[in-house]
């Protein structure tokens, strides 16, 4: 277990998966992440919330190095996935995603059949030799992902005619399928009905058991619901991060009381 | 009252009608215009539209109608034997021009209206007197004309006269209409709006009918061409060797198969280029370079294919001849002259370039950013991510683009006219000159072809031939493109 820096209060945690300091979050001119410093521990799912804007989603994609993708953001500081720098220049953003997998907002199925979008990353990553090896992680990733009883008759239909919560679980296999060791959801549930919100959560808590997981919600309750650790993030700041149970019940600063208690954002 | 005039009475007369219903309502709404049920204005644009809508529908059909009636109430004047003699058509074209002749010479004070109506062909030489005002006629002019144009000269002043009256009353009469409507409660806004619609709807008609009209002269013409000559022939025929003077063939096959041999090298050309160069300026091209180079490429697309031709004719046909004729570098005497299909099938996939890009550029662009992100968060390559992803995504759109520059290669005459050369020929060699469907309906139709022969009239096969394939390429285009759109909505 890492020492966490100061102002972060300290929670028992298993192990540091992902431990980011100083880190700062730059879109041109607009400073959207100011000095984040947190610890994210292994084989649990640690809950990001706050007001809108407030710079969740933009640190999730910072430790995936999604951002690279954005040509005007620019991030500074150190984030270390198993002790080893994720913007080292010797990193390779490609490989590091495959490690650090994301779960978007909205489902994303590419247009191809169930099939063909689980085993796009196997494939790109050259993790299969053999035809029945693919179809070996197709199906145990639809099974995990708490799919494959609905699908299994129709892997060559195509990904875009499942229903949204479908999709949503659809893109959640597809992420298990390359063996990621942590895998990030920005609001997974926000397109999803309350029953298949309850599907995906379910899953989640299943896949704490072997993955580590970081969640962007806006709902309390699911942040409740599933997560051991809170983070509370407000203007790009962390405001203060804990047990969730500390969060919800106990909150240290006045921002997090308020918000939790809807009294802002 | 000269036309021009007319119309500008109207339009006064409208102006006046804007200003009295607008001016009426303000009145009748006490000066508060909460009160109206429309903003002042609509009043004052549904009184002027009263006053425009029927005194201008009138004046159109009554100059469509005009000509029709005096025509055909002059043309009974003229007898049978002259009829027999020459034609109607031509008499009553003779008549037109005598009667336009008076008009002339009476403006210029050549003639008395006296002496204009008195005129007959013994008493006076009309020929030499509208030679005289400057208009010329054929032959002289026989009393029988001569009467006739007096005729159509009365008739056709009766009748501008009966149209101003007309149309001045109907302006008034809505004027009057319009304003006298004119109260707080009337609802001018939906008036002018329904007004508006229809005008929408007649310009939305005006396009569909010509295309329809077009298709059906085609059609007509293209009836006459086969009761001339066996449909049989022209489908299947292998030789096309038009000669005016009769027992031409007009075998169609080897201009269908010059145009689709030029198109696929066309094709050959603009497809992958253009679509790489889609792919690159969407995916990889730093915003500066795509602010740069997409308009340049779309200035390429504005260029007349005249110049294409130009170029074809000037530069690229000697260029491959420097290459591929006898005395080319290569010695390989495949080429005998500068047109040939290579030069014209190279250069419309030039044209074709920007085509194919923009409209691929467009398609790229409309697959969703989510799409990236979802196969870039799996740990996918940028170039995996163009390849496995969006390619595939956009591949209906993408070969929706490609018929369409196909139908456009398809239908593209300058270009041959210029660079394919002349001779009908069915060849394998690309480097022969041969001549395309679109080239041969320019040529059948140019010059002093009698236009009830078949050698003319074997254009409108020719360009209903085209008209079919291209209309079917455009609808599996389109078809595919629209389909292609549904899945992201
Ligand atoms: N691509 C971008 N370009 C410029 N600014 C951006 C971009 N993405 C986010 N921002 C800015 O960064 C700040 C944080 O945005 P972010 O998307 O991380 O918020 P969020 O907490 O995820 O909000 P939400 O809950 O609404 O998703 C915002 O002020 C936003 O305007
Ligand atoms: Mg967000």
């Amino acid at each position: 277990m890492t020492q966490m820096p100061g102002t972060i209060k300290a929670a028992k945690m298993t192990d540091t998966k992902i431990s980011a300091r100083n880190v700062q979050v730059y879109y041109g001119d607009t400073h959207a992440i100011k000095d984040v410093n947190i610890e994210i521990g292994s084989r649990a799912v640690t809950a990001f919330i706050g007001p809108s804007g407030c710079g969740k989603s933009t640190f999730l994609r910072c430790l995936n190095r999604m951002n690279d993708t954005i040509d005007i953001c620019r991030v500074e500081g150190n984030i270390d996935l198993d002790g080893e720098d994720i913007y080292d220049s010797r990193v390779d953003p490609v490989q590091l995603r495959a490690k650090v997998g994301m779960v978007f907002q909205k489902p994303n199925p590419f247009p191809k059949s169930i099939y063909d979008n689980i085993a796009y990353g196997p494939r790109i990553h050259g993790l299969v030799r053999k035809k029945a090896e693919l179809d070996e992680i197709v199906a145990s990733s639809l099974q995990k992902a708490g799919l494959w009883n609905e699908v299994k008759d129709r892997l060559d239909g195509p990904g875009t005619g499942l229903s949204g919560g479908q999709q949503q679980r659809l893109c959640i296999a597809r992420a298990i399928a390359v063996s990621p060791e942590v895998i990030l959801m920005d609001e997974p549930c926000s397109a999803l009905d309350p029953i298949a919100t309850a599907k995906v959560e379910e899953l989640i808590d299943e896949l704490r058991e072997n993955f580590t997981i970081v969640i962007v919600t806006h709902s309390m309750q699911q942040a409740a619901r599933v997560s051991q650790r809170t983070a509370f993030f407000h203007m790009g700041n962390l405001v203060e991060i804990g047990d969730t149970q500390d969060i919800f019940t106990n909150p240290v600063d006045k921002r997090t009381q308020d918000y939790i208690t809807g009294r802002f954002g | 009252m000269p036309l021009s005039l007319l119309f500008a009475s109207c339009l006064l007369i409208a102006a006046l009608a804007f200003l009295m219903g607008r001016g009426k309502a303000f009145k009748s709404a006490g000066g508060d215009i909460r009160k109206l049920h429309s903003l002042p204005g609509y009043y004052g644009w549904n009184s002027a539209l009263m006053v425009l809508l029927p005194s201008m529908a009138a004046l159109v059909i009554w100059l469509a109608v005009q000509p029709l009636v005096i025509n055909s109430s002059v043309s009974q004047m003229i007898s049978t034997q002259s009829v027999e003699a020459s034609s109607l058509d031509l008499i009553m074209s003779d008549v037109r021009r005598v009667a336009e002749g008076l008009n002339k010479a009476v403006e210029a004070g050549a003639m008395t209206e006296a002496e204009v109506s008195g005129a007959t062909a013994e008493s006076m030489n009309v020929r030499e007197r509208l030679g005289a005002v400057g208009v010329a006629l054929g032959s002289d002019v026989s009393n029988e004309t001569l009467q006739a144009a007096q005729s159509y000269r009365d008739l056709s002043a009766t009748s501008g006269l009966l149209r101003t009256i007309a149309v001045l009353a109907l302006a008034l009469g809505g004027l009057v209409f319009g304003v006298v409507r004119t109260n707080k409660d009337f609802r001018a806004r939906n008036t002018v709006e329904r007004v508006i619609l229809g005008l929408l709807i007649a310009a939305a008609s005006i396009a569909i009918l010509t295309t329809v009209g077009i298709v059906f002269s085609l059609i007509f013409n293209t009836v006459e061409f086969f009761k001339l000559y066996p449909a049989a022939d022209f489908f299947f025929g292998l030789t096309w060797s038009p000669s005016f003077g009769g027992g031409s063939d007009l075998g169609i096959l080897p201009l269908i198969w010059a145009t689709l041999y030029i198109s696929l090298i066309a094709l050959a050309v603009s497809v992958p280029v253009g679509l790489f160069a889609a792919i690159y300026l969407s995916e990889y091209a730093a915003p500066l370079v795509r602010s740069v180079a997409k308009p340049l490429l779309e200035v390429l697309a504005g260029i007349p294919t005249i110049v294409y031709g130009l170029f074809a004719l000037l530069t690229v046909g000697p260029l491959l001849v420097d290459i591929f004729g006898s005395n080319g570098v290569l010695h390989l005497g495949w080429m005998q002259g500068g047109t040939a299909v290579m030069t014209a099938g190279l250069v419309m996939g030039i044209m074709l370039i920007p085509f194919v890009s923009s409209l691929s550029d467009d398609i790229i662009n409309a697959v969703p950013q989510a799409m990236r992100d979802g196969s870039l968060g799996l740990g996918a390559t940028h170039s995996e991510t163009v390849k496995q992803v969006i390619l595939p995504a956009a591949l209906p759109g993408i070969v929706g683009a490609i018929l369409l520059a196909a139908s456009r290669a398809i239908g593209e005459t300058m270009i041959v006219v210029l660079g394919a050369g002349a001779a009908a020929r069915l060849s394998m060699n690309p480097f022969d000159a041969m001549t395309t469907v679109t080239a041969k309906i320019v040529s059948q139709l140019t010059g002093d072809a009698d236009f009830a022969s078949p050698e003319a009239l074997v254009a409108f096969a020719l360009g209903m031939t085209l008209f079919v394939m291209t209309l079917g390429l455009n609808v599996i285009a389109l078809y595919i493109v629209r389909k292609y759109r549904e899945q992201y909505e």
